[in-house]
């Protein structure tokens, strides 16, 4: 069974990333155990699971903030051409086209909207202190540039009447797409959300919604989205991963995933065993 | 469930005072108060080693400075009520206005004001002024410039930085001849600058590229102990620098003989020869002020503000941190080198004890002092902190300075930690991390899922 679920994780064409048998351990702690899955290019994957199941982590070796000790994550840019990600740092990864969101929201607070977006896209200029000092010419054209091009992604996501406002004065939702603009903004060909619907009222997951289908359809970005809004993975997801204590638990497409009693089991079934014996004991 | 709160009786009198941050604060100032009354007051004698404390409190000066301090709690209790009320209504309106980058016509005359009065100024002071500018107030000016971009643009807490001002003042001794060691060809101290530069840079990329993987306290250290070690080696490497005596010959005054132009700065510090010296530096301390605002308001100024924000997010956005960090040590490096060329050239000699660990932390002071990641501050912070001594030359006596210092800092902590001017994002920082917004707590947070 095992081998069956692991080859529909791994069954795409043209995969832009791909996540072979990793695992990832801290000490005694078997983070991620064996974990392959491939996302095919402009596609919108999603990896769901439990508290605890391994998602962040999974994140965390994409976009180089863990090393996992076994496997292989490669990326695939438009030309064929594939990178590991594995030993790069994550500011090489992000230049690699691998742009992220945080769980918990991370912005620089204490910049303003615009300047938040700005210092993205300026992750793919080339200003040196040289000639920001001499205010050369090349130097006060890619400014200019990315003024614009920060204002385009405010626009995009919605914030433009905010984009002088401070990043810790704008309201939850705003803050999320705010960070999601910044992450555009780094030319990425590959996005990862990590629980964007968080903390969002309906509203703003409508909004949310229709804002990571346009991410996908008109800048043609491949999204790789961890959420717990079963509603919002179903709408927009093409393929969901389910993982649980480490390991792909399931995979396929949302319907089929809901009907597998592997992933009915890790969100409701142990729980509800616990439960019983709590009110024994007690 | 509420177990803690029975321990810790808030409704109890004592309680009610100990929160009260008003009396907090006044009980602070009265300490502040009694310090400075007994740094002021009359010393103990051999016979009766506490006649100092008893004699300074029988003394009615004691009593104007507890009634000094008494006076500043009363105005920052005023303002702070004043702030409270104004704030409370405007709060939103201002933070969204808010732009950063702008520089309003109002302050560019004010900074055209200060120039002017800048190149006024030696011609409206006496001889002894004319030094304390040119000898004291100029050139630290200049370094408290150069280390705001490491501690306050970059964040990095540098506790070694006379190191570099050292590599500045060796490197013009050693490519005038000075020293011992012989240079394959001399210059003029005037063309030492830019060798100067490249090696206090070096020296900055070499101390920074193994070090800035280190995060704060750690950084401080390694810092610190760079700064020893630069003064060590060059009070005993005497072969090189010359050692404890000093280097071997005076090195020469700036001149420039280019192209038919001959200008020579004179060596002797007699009256009307402190304006040459005056100016050069001045023309120095503009040339890196401008620089430095552009900087601070482009690409690699923005990157410095992320990496100090949030590091993670810093690097998520596809920020090299190391690479920035190594950049703000490289070009705080470079700027006292440059220090440190002008004041070898211009005392023509000097001993390792010039470069003691006392300077990195003055100069940390007058960052601090003068509001950190603030170029303003960092020049308005030195020149009152370094012609305060002076003038108060003889009311205090000169071991006693940094007592001083000390308190002048622990009062402007607990007062004022933005400093005198300080940078608009630096004091939101500090506020937001006070309300505890601040990045550092960012990742102990849960994202605010249900």
């Amino acid at each position: 069974m095992s081998e069956a679920i692991q080859e529909r994780a791994v069954d795409v064409e043209d995969p832009i990333l791909v996540v072979d048998n990793v695992t990832l351990r801290f000490g005694g702690v078997t983070s991620l155990a064996d974990v392959s899955l491939r996302q095919g290019r402009g596609e919108i994957l999603a990896v769901i699971g439990p508290n605890g199941a391994g998602k962040t982590s999974l994140f965390n070796s994409i976009s180089g903030v863990y090393r996992p000790q076994e496997g292989a994550i490669t990326f695939n840019d438009p030309d064929g051409r594939a990178t590991s990600v594995i030993g790069r740092s994550p500011n090489r990864v992000t230049r690699l086209g691998v742009a992220r969101t945080f769980q918990n929201i991370r912005l620089f607070n204490a910049l303003t909207a615009v300047e938040n977006v700005k210092i993205g896209v300026e992750s793919r200029q080339r200003t040196g202190p040289v000639g920001a000092m001499l205010r050369l010419p090349y130097a006060r054209r890619e400014d200019r540039e990315s003024d614009d091009r920060a204002f385009e992604l405010l626009s995009f996501v919605g914030l433009q009447a905010r984009a002088n406002a401070l990043a810790a004065s704008l309201a939850y939702g705003e803050q999320r797409r705010l960070e999601i603009a910044r992450a555009l903004a780094t030319r990425p060909q590959l996005l990862l959300l990590d629980e964007p619907a968080a903390g969002t009222n309906p509203v703003e997951k409508r909004d949310l919604e229709a804002l990571i289908r346009r991410i996908n359809t008109e800048m043609n970005v491949s999204v790789l989205l961890i959420e717990h809004d079963m509603r919002l993975v179903m709408s927009i997801a093409s393929r969901v991963v389910v993982l649980n204590f480490g390991r792909v638990i399931a995979a396929g497409t949302p319907a089929e995933v809901q009907r597998t009693p592997a992933v009915v089991e890790a969100y409701l079934g142990t729980a509800a065993a616990e439960g019983d014996g709590d009110a024994a004991s007690g | 469930m509420t177990a803690p709160a029975a321990t810790r009786d808030p409704g109890s009198a004592w309680a009610r005072y100990r929160d009260n941050k008003d009396l907090q604060r006044l009980a602070i100032c009265l300490v502040v108060g009694a310090i400075v009354a007994l740094m002021t007051g009359k010393s103990g004698t051999v016979t009766a080693p506490t006649s100092g404390i008893t004699g300074t409190f029988k003394s009615s000066s004691a009593y104007v400075w507890i009634g000094i301090f008494v006076a500043l709690w009363l105005l920052l209790t005023v303002r702070d009520r004043y702030l409270q009320s104004v704030q409370s209504a405007t709060h939103v309106l201002t933070t969204n206005r808010d732009r950063v980058l702008a520089i309003t016509p109002v302050k560019w005359g004010i900074y055209a004001a200060g120039l002017v009065v800048a190149i006024a100024l030696p011609h409206f002071v006496n001889n002894f002024w004319q030094e304390v500018l040119v000898g004291q107030i100029a050139p630290y000016v200049l370094l408290a410039v150069g280390l705001n971009v490491v501690v306050g643009f970059a964040g990095l807490l540098d506790l070694g930085y006379i190191a570099f001002y050292a590599v500045g003042a060796y490197s013009a001794a050693y490519w005038t001849g000075s020293l011992p060691a012989h240079p394959p060809f001399t210059v003029n101290p005037f063309w030492a600058f830019p060798l100067a530069i490249a090696a206090a840079m070096l020296a900055g990329v070499i101390l920074g590229a193994p070090t800035l993987r280190l995060r704060g306290d750690y950084l401080a250290i390694v810092t610190l102990g760079f700064g020893e070690i630069i003064q060590i080696v060059a009070n005993n490497l005497t072969s090189v620098t010359g050692g404890a005596q000093g280097i071997t010959k005076a090195v020469p005054s700036f001149s420039v003989h280019a192209g038919g132009l001959h200008y020579v700065w004179p060596l002797e510090l007699l009256p009307g020869n402190h304006y040459r010296w005056y100016y050069l530096i001045l023309a120095l301390i503009v040339v890196v002020l401008t620089a430095f605002h552009l900087l601070e308001n482009s690409r690699v100024g923005r990157a410095w503000m992320a990496i100090r924000e949030d590091e993670v997010a810093a690097e998520a956005v596809g920020i090299n941190p190391l690479k920035y960090k190594v950049l703000a040590f490289a070009i705080g490096a470079s700027t006292s080198g440059v220090a440190g060329v002008f004041f070898a050239s211009k005392n023509g000699t000097f001993t390792p004890p010039d470069f003691a660990f006392q300077a990195s932390i003055l100069i940390l002071v007058l960052v601090i002092f003068g509001g950190m990641g603030s170029l303003p501050g960092a020049v308005i912070g030195a020149a009152v902190l370094q012609w305060l001594p002076q003038a108060l030359r003889s009311h205090i006596e000169q071991q006693d300075l940094y007592i001083y210092y000390g308190a002048l800092l622990i009062v402007m902590m607990i007062f004022r930690p933005q400093g005198l001017i300080p940078s608009r994002r630096r004091a939101r920082e500090i506020r937001m991390a006070e309300h505890g917004v601040g990045s550092a707590d960012a990742m102990a947070q849960p994202g605010g899922a249900p």
